[in-house]
């Protein structure tokens, strides 16, 4: 048996690789689980180039504030939809320490600009030009909402398209913490 | 007319060369990811690729090459829009893992080869005692029937 040991051990490359492979396309949950227990993870931060202006920004920049981040591109139809609400519930919250940031990604930077231009919203939005940034929140689908408390840890989320109801349900007393 | 046809030559070598490097659709399209998707753009007809294919449309009216327009579609969309995968990082296993299970193939099969020879007997088959003489004349009488 011991004739085939280089057989072996390149068959367990295979395999690992492979596994690798498998694993590393899976969603992460591990956010979803600690949000779920009422755990406040801390959010990934990322430098990324703000959309449609020079620089770049990051959650570090917000942190103090309580931050709606908000997952979209301007291809996916239910992020579209949702937009008028985030922009609605910016203007509401801006004046409380509030306040929404977009993370536009995967998406044409011309297009998302035409589309946050027609639906006047006037939030930030970053770019994750290649959804490096979204991984890290386990992002597998658009539109996805986190929202940050004051001290940047992630105090609630919603992987589908956010309503009214989910943000009366969180807003409120995220907005009345002290940082 | 000669020179007419010399001066018509002359332009069509040149315009030839640009002429191959016209970017189109079709040919870009292949070589491009439709990133939600996991599949080669021109698969795909969800609203991602739709954007990307009019991404490339409008940069083939801008005049843009193919390989302008392929590194403009990695700006907007990062490296995985690119259908190949690169050599970049761990995408080098790509590459790199075929070679090494070929080479370990191949070392396998030569250690294999070399430990079969070497459980062939090396010295030759020991010869058995000579015949005694009247061993011998009954083989002959054996023989000779």
């Amino acid at each position: 048996m011991r004739v085939f040991w280089p057989v072996t051990l390149a068959a367990a490359l295979l395999v690992g690789l492979l596994a690798y492979g498998v694993f590393s396309k899976g969603g992460d949950t591990t956010l979803d689980e600690a949000v779920a227990k009422g755990e406040r993870p801390m959010a990934p931060v990322a430098s990324l180039p703000v959309l449609g202006a020079d620089g770049s920004s990051s959650l570090a920049d917000y942190k103090g504030k309580v931050v709606v981040l908000n997952v979209w591109a301007s291809w996916c139809d239910p992020c579209r939809e949702e937009m008028p609400l985030l922009q609605k519930t910016h203007e509401k919250i801006s004046s409380q320490g509030g306040m929404v940031l977009g993370v536009d990604t995967q998406d044409a930077s011309t297009k998302a600009l035409e589309f946050l231009k027609e639906v006047k919203a006037s939030f930030p939005s970053v770019r994750d030009r290649d959804r490096e940034y979204g991984r890290e929140f386990g992002v597998n689908g658009y539109p996805e909402t986190f929202i940050i408390d004051r001290k940047g840890r992630i105090a609630a989320m919603q992987r589908f398209p956010v309503d009214q109801a989910w943000l009366d349900k969180h807003l409120p007393k995220l907005l009345a913490e002290t940082a | 007319m000669k020179s007419f046809l010399l001066v018509l030559l002359a332009a069509l070598a040149l315009a030839a060369p640009a002429q191959a490097q016209q970017a189109s659709l079709p040919d870009i399209e292949d070589e491009v990811m439709c990133v939600e998707c996991g599949t080669v753009l021109s698969v795909s007809n969800s609203p991602v690729a739709m954007q990307e294919r009019q991404f490339i449309r409008d940069q083939i009216e801008l005049g843009k090459s193919k390989a302008e327009i392929k590194a403009a579609l990695v700006d907007e969309y990062g490296e995985e829009v690119l259908a190949d995968p690169g050599t970049g990082g761990f995408n080098a296993t790509l590459w790199l893992v075929p070679i090494l299970v070929a080479l370990l193939a191949l070392g396998g099969i030569v250690f294999a080869v070399r430990k079969w020879r070497g459980r062939t007997p090396a010295t030759e088959p020991e010869l058995p005692p000579p015949l005694s003489d009247e061993d011998a004349r009954r083989l002959d009488a054996e023989l000779s029937r």
